[in-house]
């Protein structure tokens, strides 16, 4: 009880309490959302099996074993096995990590660089401003999907290139919420003693200026991971993604497509997990949006 | 009779203010419009110049001489400047020229204006059912906000959002064509019916319909509905998502209590006096979801191996046909920002309060 009276307190002596009060608040606030709480969970989930997947998979997610081809779901396989005997649940396991690491690396490459460019587009203004958001603006403007497909067609098929093609599709977004929370406070009192102090623009840009833009942008990540799952499914499932013998869900699903109306579990059991965990991604977005970014406020 | 004249002048006056007005927005827009189209041509230009693939070399072969080599690039134009080269792309693109199919070995831009009316056929279809069954829907789960049929929806929405298109296309042939028998398997019509009826404008069911032969309609519908519906549903989540956000604003208002306490029965407070304002609004939503549904064509074309322009752009993937990828990108492209367009222009022209 005292460590929760020191973490609510109304007059935090140190910065270090402060910011593990407000911590605490969201995090007790993103609690009591049940929505919230099984997204949270989802993920977890998702994490904690890319981690530990040769210890939840029963068998190897590439080997082969001809002679147990296309068997239904059973107890020895929970989701039935493919066209060369491996165990669909195995795959689905270590596909995980797949998902996992597309989606890490698209929000790593993707976030900052719409991040950077939204600031100093919102911080500069003028021409630059012009410039950069008539760019973000083409961008915005075409379709997400066939801009990826176009860009995987000119790298060529490829985990990495998926992801590049991704990325290269993801940032625009950011940079507007960048750009319009930079407005908001390009010229309040705080940003003009920086300035008066004599801190330089990519100072104040990075040290006072980025920092109040990360809360609106964890939450428009994480609301984005559901399109960038099934982006990156469907690149797979063009195969155009990641290709095989990878255990990538899009492309498992593909690979099984030739078996749909005889052996459903083969292309509907991978589906299953892709739902889920943008599902998941859903929620937790929609969860950390009403926490950290009430007034975007889109449930009422 | 004076003041009534100058009355009417001023009225004419302001009307014409008015006009120069949003003809002059309209202007600044066609200009927007121009640098976007321009913007998707540059990025069109720049994937074909990333291409690993070198152009000269796949049309001399790797036996040509240097001399070859360089006669060839000279000639395609590729030694000019860049700049140089992307206004003739531009140009070339203006007249109609995407160059050839190497799959197809025909033109690109002729082979686009084949496919382009099955996949408005199915998107078309797939929009409609998306509003007829999204705009109640959201209307009843606004008026109903927290019970089932809206946490229901809400699920629904959120499906919407997470399901992949092509799974759910080889979950829905699987169920109701190769389960239940009620639609038609892949394709646009069984090959029995094949080239019964002229193809007078490719839209399946407006040929057979002006062909007077309702037994290839019959065949052709049952082909599209499961595709089409699909397809829908997919607009269906973010159109019955919009229009309860908007509806639960509108109700919130002064002027619904008022029509309440008035005594007005409540299905007029509702599609009456509530939704009236939020036609507006739902015209863009509309238009987003209608552009979001010619891309979403792409998966479950390639799914129901309908003959559209998805299918093509996949096709043209796999075969590293370069022209025709880029060429569909283009076309999808400009229509996806032309619909935007149109939408955000009529929402200016119908609300007053955006002048």
């Amino acid at each position: 009880m005292l460590t929760r009276d020191w973490l609510l307190d109304d007059s935090p002596a140190t910065l270090m309490q402060a910011n593990l009060g407000r911590a605490w608040r969201m995090t007790t606030a993103l609690l009591r959302n049940p929505l919230a709480v099984a997204g949270l969970l989802i993920v977890l989930l998702l994490l904690a099996t890319a981690l530990f997947a040769p210890w939840i998979a029963p068998e190897s997610p590439v080997g082969q074993n001809l002679s147990a081809r296309l068997l239904p779901p059973s107890a020895a396989h929970w989701m039935g096995t493919d066209e060369l005997g491996r165990d669909i649940f195995s795959r689905v396991v270590y596909g995980a990590r797949i998902t996992l690491l597309i989606v890490a690396l698209v929000a790593v490459i993707s976030a900052p660089l719409g991040l950077i460019i939204g600031a100093v587009a919102g911080y500069f203004g003028g021409w630059i401003d012009r410039i950069l958001m008539g760019l973000t603006d083409v961008f915005l403007s075409l379709p997400k999907l066939i801009l990826a497909l176009a860009f995987v067609a000119a790298l060529g098929p490829g985990i990495e290139n998926a992801i590049i093609a991704i990325a290269i599709t993801a940032w625009p977004a950011y940079a507007r919420i960048a750009r319009a929370e930079t407005l908001t406070f390009r010229n309040s009192e705080y940003i003009q003693a920086v300035r008066l102090v004599g801190g330089s623009h990519g100072r104040i840009i990075f040290r006072h200026v980025l920092p109040l833009c990360t809360s609106s942008m964890i939450v428009r990540v994480t609301l984005d991971m559901a399109g960038i799952i099934l982006t990156a499914a469907g690149l797979g499932f063009l195969g155009l993604g990641a290709q095989p013998p990878l255990p990538e869900w899009g492309a498992m699903i593909s690979r099984g497509r030739t078996f749909i109306l005889d052996q459903w579990w083969v292309a509907t059991m991978p589906g299953f997990a892709i739902i889920l965990v943008s599902l998941g991604f859903c929620f937790l977005g929609d969860g950390l949006r009403d926490v950290l970014d009430p007034k975007q406020g889109g449930e009422k | 009779m004076m003041p009534k004249e100058a009355e009417t002048l001023a009225t004419e006056a302001k009307m014409a203010v008015r006009t120069v007005r949003t003809m002059r927005g309209l202007g600044g827009f066609a200009v927007v419009t121009a640098l976007t189209f321009l913007g998707l041509l540059a990025i069109t230009f720049f994937i074909g110049r990333v291409v690993p693939i070198d152009p000269v070399l796949s049309v001399v072969g790797d036996r040509a001489t240097q001399a070859q080599y360089d006669a060839a690039r000279v000639a395609m134009g590729l030694d000019r400047p860049l700049i140089v080269q992307f206004f003739d792309y531009v140009w070339s693109v203006m007249q109609g020229d995407l160059g050839r199919s190497i799959s197809t070995n025909r033109p690109v831009a002729e082979d686009l204006l084949r496919v382009f009316p099955a996949t408005l056929e199915m998107a078309t279809l797939g929009i409609l059912i998306g509003i007829v069954l999204g705009v109640p829907a959201g209307v009843w789960a606004a008026t109903r906000r927290g019970e089932w049929v809206d946490q229901v929806m809400r699920v629904f929405a959120l499906l919407g959002y997470s399901v992949p298109a092509f799974w759910l296309g080889l979950v829905g042939l699987a169920f109701f064509y190769a389960g239940l028998g009620w639609v038609a398997g892949p394709g646009r019509l069984d090959i029995f019916y094949q080239g019964l009826v002229p193809a007078r404008t490719n839209v399946m069911l407006i040929d057979a319909a002006l062909a007077g032969d309702w037994d290839v309609f019959r065949n052709a519908l049952s082909h599209l509905v499961l595709p089409a519906t699909i397809l829908g549903f997919f607009s269906l989540a973010f159109i019955a998502r919009m229009t309860r956000s908007f509806m639960l604003d509108q109700l919130s208002q002064e002027f619904v209590t008022t029509a309440r306490v008035k005594g007005v029965p409540e299905w007029r407070v509702i599609w009456v006096h509530a939704f009236k304002p939020i036609r507006v609004p739902l015209i863009t939503v509309i238009g987003l979801s209608y552009a979001a549904l010619l891309e979403g064509s792409v998966m479950i074309e390639t799914v129901f191996s309908w003959p559209g322009i998805g299918n093509y752009l996949t096709v043209a993937l796999l075969n590293a046909d370069m022209n025709a990828v880029l060429g569909a990108t283009l076309v999808i492209g400009a229509v996806f920002i032309l619909i935007n367009k149109i939408s955000d222009v009529l929402y200016r022209v119908l609300d007053p309060r955006s002048r």
